[in-house]
């Protein structure tokens, strides 16, 4: 069917044109219902768009006609199609949840415009996961930044802290993406191309390059603070935790791993012929500062009262052990990296989403002080709560399990058992912050009754959701692991 | 001798760090939130610039067909690539102004050490609820 040839394109322009049509709605009822049925409708191409890519291995779209390395391309093979999955899900559902929640912490008329810029935030996240163009991929950095950044000042409705956190993501946001252009620039210099497929045959026949490897370090920088990984995080617990509760639960999911995709891209698949450098990088900056983030993540999460914040700390945490999966180098760490970015795609997306209701229900932020007792009033989003939680730290039958167990089999293989024994101990320690929430929330008396006595069942059916997703996964791995095998195998495949 | 040639040669990309350093350190030095921008402003500047040096031929006219084959043409790409970046710092730059706007209104000033002062204490407040 012509429909099907043209779904990647599809995926970033029926938001984008959405987008424009919900700003202008005036009731907020009828823009929520567009904004749901368009993500529903970009799930089921992404569903599409996997069976697609399973049957050919690579599926190109050219814009326009103009074949590539002339035009711009979206690209979508084994590495990507997962995450474009991913967006999809995490967009379905985080929109279904933002029903109830960002009508409550939003001034209602405020809200079409809120799902406007919802939707633009979502279509910014297709962009990024499958373009083929190194300054394609800018634009959509910036349209995701932006659009993100209004999302997280929403939050100032509740708390005017939102705005502080805002402007810092914003300037940190446009130095990284600055940054990027000046490697884009510098690697267009060296190659005289933007395509991603063609960059690599380019730089294969250059060998080593000064322009290219200073192209190299300065796209890896700027992506890196668009990923929020451990040195340059420092936007990331400040943003999540005042923004509004569905758009921290969205960001938090997929926003960040969609810049760690492209950063593995970069890594294995666009600059792997500069062996020397990569391997360098890799060893001696990246795995020092994966561990070292790991550490500063959970540590700091520990000492954290503020619910939101505290699990903003702990994704940098968890970013940590992606990229020190990525920082061994092998298949199997690569594909450790990527089942992980989609398993806490979905924990940390799940968890945002409970906190958001606990904050709903009790009528004020979700603090170690505030939600005494609070387990024992709202038992079904606690129930799911727990179960993130448990996922999160690694507990067999969820999806954190087999992401723990595969990082570990990639940590085994390199023979250092040092390594091991920092990345198990840290895992302990994510115990600890856990248990501290548990015992406030269960163990001890409610202290007030809740302002809303009833759990609202269109807030905490998508919790149940992810939740079910995460048992499933977590039952019957297969797919999760083959998607994880197969990205690693498209990357590495790709040079 | 030759390294007085190399600069007089690449004077814009000169000009370029000289931009991008001025940018980065008002950035990071400056307490108010619209001198930081300002920098944020110079700091993409720079890159436009560093751009617009690479797609330049030296004798290359414009890039419009003159139905002369001899004709050397300077690159457009570069060109083109920061027409779209100029739109995307004209957003970032509008949007930052905004905020600014609503931070002044929210906490009565746009000093970074007095917000900071300001956010320690709305921090213990929270503590305390």
């Amino acid at each position: 069917m012509p429909v099907f040839d043209n779904i990647p394109a599809l995926l970033v322009v029926l938001p984008l044109i959405a987008s424009a049509i919900v700003s202008l709605l005036p009731s907020a009822r009828v823009a929520w219902i567009l904004t749901f049925v368009v993500t529903l409708l970009c799930l089921f191409m992404a569903f599409e768009l996997v069976d697609i890519v399973s049957n050919t291995s690579s599926f190109s779209y050219a814009f326009g006609g103009w074949e590539p390395p002339w035009g711009i391309v979206f690209v979508v093979d084994g590495a990507n199609v997962y995450l474009v999955l991913l967006v999809a899900f995490i967009s379905v559902v985080s929109t279904f949840y933002a029903y109830t929640i960002l009508a409550a912490e939003i001034a209602v008329e405020d809200l079409p415009k809120a799902y406007s810029v919802w939707l633009l935030a979502i279509a910014s996240l297709f962009g990024l996961s499958m373009t083929g163009d190194a300054f394609n991929l800018f634009v959509f950095l910036e349209i995701s930044a932006l659009s993100s950044i209004t999302l997280i000042a929403l939050g100032a409705g509740q708390d005017r802290r939102a705005l502080l956190a805002a402007y810092n993501y914003l300037i940190i946001g446009a130095i990284g993406a600055t940054f990027y252009v000046i490697g884009v620039g510098y690697l267009y210099a060296a190659t005289g191309t933007l395509n991603l497929t063609d960059i690599v045959d380019r730089l294969n026949e250059l060998g080593t390059n000064q322009a290219a490897i200073t192209g190299l370090a300065f796209m890896l920088a700027g992506i890196m603070v668009k990923a929020g990984v451990f040195p340059v995080h420092i936007w990331l617990p400040a943003a999540y935790s005042f923004a509004p509760s569905a758009v921290s639960s969205l960001l938090a999911a997929v926003a960040t791993k969609v810049a760690i995709y492209y950063f593995a891209r970069l890594l294995f698949g666009i600059f792997a012929d500069i062996t020397l450098l990569v391997e360098f990088f890799l060893l001696y900056i990246l795995m020092p500062v994966s561990i070292i983030g790991i550490f500063f993540g959970t540590i700091a999460a520990i000492y954290q009262t503020d619910l939101k914040r505290l699990f903003a700390l702990s994704s940098i945490a968890q970013i940590g052990y992606i990229t020190l999966a990525f920082s061994l180098n092998s298949n199997s760490g690569i594909s450790a990296g990527f089942i992980h970015i989609i398993n806490h795609a979905l924990i940390k997306g799940s968890i945002f989403m409970a906190i958001g209701i606990f904050a709903f229900c009790i009528g004020k932020r979700a603090t170690m002080t505030s939600m005494q007792g609070v387990g024992r009033q709202m038992p079904i989003t606690f129930a799911g709560f727990v179960v993130a939680g448990l996922a999160l730290v690694g507990m067999p039958l969820t999806a954190g399990f087999i992401s723990k167990l595969y990082l570990f089999k990639a940590l085994f293989e390199t023979n250092n058992g040092i390594l091991v024994a920092i990345i198990a101990f840290s895992s302990v320690l994510s115990v600890l912050y856990l248990w501290k929430i548990f015992e406030v929330m269960w163990l001890k008396e409610p202290t007030k009754p809740l302002k809303i006595e009833k759990e609202p069942i269109m807030a905490y059916l998508p919790v149940w959701m992810m939740v079910a997703v995460i048992v499933v996964f977590g039952v019957y791995s297969n797919d999760i692991v083959m998607s994880g095998i197969g990205a690693a195998n498209a990357l590495i495949g790709a040079n | 001798m030759t390294s007085i040639n190399l600069i007089l040669i690449n004077w814009n990309y000169i000009v370029v760090i000289l931009l991008m350093m001025a940018g980065l350190y008002i950035i990071i030095s400056n307490q108010n939130f619209i001198k930081k921008l300002v920098g944020l402003s110079i700091f993409q500047s720079s890159v436009f610039i560093f751009y617009i040096s690479l797609g330049k031929v030296s004798g290359g006219t414009a890039p419009i067909l003159t139905g002369n084959d001899e004709t050397l043409y300077s690159n457009p790409l570069p060109h083109v690539l920061i027409l779209t970046a100029i739109v995307v710092g004209v957003a970032t730059n509008a949007l930052g102004l905004a905020l600014v706007v609503r931070i002044q209104e929210a906490f009565h000033s746009i000093e970074e050490n007095k917000l900071l002062a300001l956010k320690k204490f709305s921090e213990q407040e929270d503590r305390q609820l």
